[in-house]
């Protein structure tokens, strides 16, 4: 094993776990066929079955709230002693103003706590994860939480707009000792890669159509991945489970594939098809839905993807405390099963699309 | 809403927090200065826990100033499971589907944004509980 001040493995002086986590689904779904339906006029080939879509009076800022009371209703600790409060998202409820301020005083974390928000595309959720580890494991903070949500969006009959979606999870880092999930390391990939992005004072994002695949989410999840393993002398059959960034289903798919992991491996944290693509949300609450059904001793493999574009890449081992923590908070499939389908035109309401004024 | 006012309201409005009587120990939602109901005054911050009932609805088909964006949407009143009866919109319901006596629980949503410039208003709001009730 290489030292940890050389290694590409990220891991803190201080051994640092999950002591919390909770999702947040919002009810609405629209089928992807209601999007052919509209702008394509034909059996259009359908990325994903649906996509959950916020209501009118959600935001990015009250997902994460319900997400963050989940994960703290989970670990049972005193909101005081969290001492940061990081979102990671694409789609905050404001260009200046914190969103996790919101979050902080909601769950009543404030006043002395960091507080900020993270934005690097669908990866902003991992990347305040790594520096929620980091900020523990240096023995700075006893806790400190980091959430993924996004309420992404997708320009009106744009090949995203199938699969931009509404959700996230929240985490809570503490002392590995009294975690529900080791982390045993991570590691971040990253390159200027221009996939996708979205230009200030745009409403909608931008990307690289067919380069969006291979030297953009392929490259970065794989390289991460196969580090990871490499570095810890591991191989995919030393995983119970995968959870890769979802931006449809067949992505995610492939690359696990191609890293060696079977179906059965990936299948329970693969939400995309019935949620959608999360954005920053999306392989965190991969995440969480794995944590619902995961046993002690377990080992999970969480790589993320961001446009412009890079990867985390986490190692975690359950243990014998999922048990105990899963039972005290709603879990993914409780959100992801309160559905009500909605039709384009009331997802056009929804999510803004129609002009008022 | 001034933007004073939405600051000084914060707590209340994000996690329903109220207070609970030195002297008769009732539990009051909004704070004030004097118990409502031993006329003692009431000092000690307490957080209710958002599980009530619907006591009465109605749907607002034609609403005040910064909520036009919602309507139709339905208010009502929720007894808390504290003693407060308070009034508040229900949301991820619609008017047909809310009876008298449902259990709700509180969530935190966007109650009305002050135009696109303005400040965002956060707020209680109730929603049907999750049928898969924790076990306390």
């Amino acid at each position: 094993m290489v030292s940890p001040n050389d290694s590409v493995l990220l891991r803190p002086d201080r051994a640092v776990g999950i002591v919390g986590y909770g999702a947040y689904v919002p009810r609405y779904r629209l089928p992807a066929r209601e999007v052919a339906r509209v702008w394509s006029g034909r059996d259009a080939e359908l990325p994903i079955k649906e996509k959950a879509v916020a209501g009118l009076d959600e935001d990015t800022a009250t997902m994460s709230i319900e997400a963050a009371r989940n994960a703290l209703a989970r670990a049972q600790i005193d909101p005081k002693r969290i001492r940061a409060v990081w979102v990671g998202s694409e789609s905050h409820p404001y260009a200046v103003k914190p969103t996790s301020t919101i979050v902080a005083e909601a769950l009543d974390i404030v006043p002395l706590t960091q507080a900020g928000d993270w934005e690097f595309a669908c990866k902003a959720g991992t990347e305040a994860m790594q520096a929620a580890i980091a900020f523990v494991g240096s023995g700075m903070a006893p806790y400190a939480m980091s959430i993924g949500m996004d309420t992404a969006q997708g320009r009106p009959g744009d090949a995203l707009e199938y699969t931009a979606a509404a959700g996230g999870a929240a985490f809570i880092l503490g002392a590995a000792e009294e975690s529900l999930a080791r982390i045993e390391a991570s590691l971040s990939y990253v390159t200027d890669t221009p996939d996708f992005w979205r230009r200030a004072h745009a409403h909608y994002p931008s990307h690289g159509q067919r380069f969006t695949g291979e030297p953009a989410y392929f490259h970065h999840v794989s390289s991460a991945a196969q580090l990871m393993l490499d570095e810890l002398g591991r191989k995919a059959a030393d995983y119970r489970y995968i959870v890769p960034h979802q931006p449809n289903s067949k992505f995610p798919q492939r690359v696990a594939k191609q890293l060696g992991f079977k179906p059965e491996q990936y299948q329970t944290g693969l939400l995309v098809g019935r949620i959608g693509n999360t954005y920053a949300g999306s392989s965190l609450i991969g995440l969480s839905a794995v944590l619902d059904e995961a046993q002690p001793g377990d080992r999970i493999l969480v790589v993320s993807f961001g446009s412009g574009a890079g990867s985390d890449a986490f190692s975690l081992e359950v243990t014998e405390r999922i048990g105990a923590a899963r039972r005290r908070a709603l879990l993914t499939g409780d959100y992801i099963a309160r559905r009500v389908e909605i039709d384009y035109a009331t997802y056009a309401r929804m999510r803004g699309k129609m002009v008022m004024k | 809403m001034s933007v004073a006012r939405t600051w000084r309201t914060r707590k209340q409005r994000y996690a329903l927090v109220g207070e609970r009587c030195d002297y008769c120990h009732n539990a009051i939602f909004p704070p004030r200065d004097v118990c409502p109901h031993c006329a003692e005054p009431a000092q000690k911050e307490f957080a209710l826990s958002g599980r009530g009932t619907v006591y009465s609805y109605t749907t607002v088909f034609d609403p005040p100033t910064g909520f036009e964006a919602y309507a139709p949407y339905p208010v009502a009143l929720v007894k808390l499971d504290e003693g407060p009866m308070i009034t508040a919109q229900l949301t991820d319901v619609t008017s047909e589907e809310i009876r008298i006596g449902m259990p709700v629980e509180m969530v935190t949503r966007k109650l009305s944004e002050q135009g696109d410039e303005g400040v965002i208003i956060y707020s209680y709001k109730f929603r049907p509980a999750f049928e898969q009730r924790l076990a306390a």
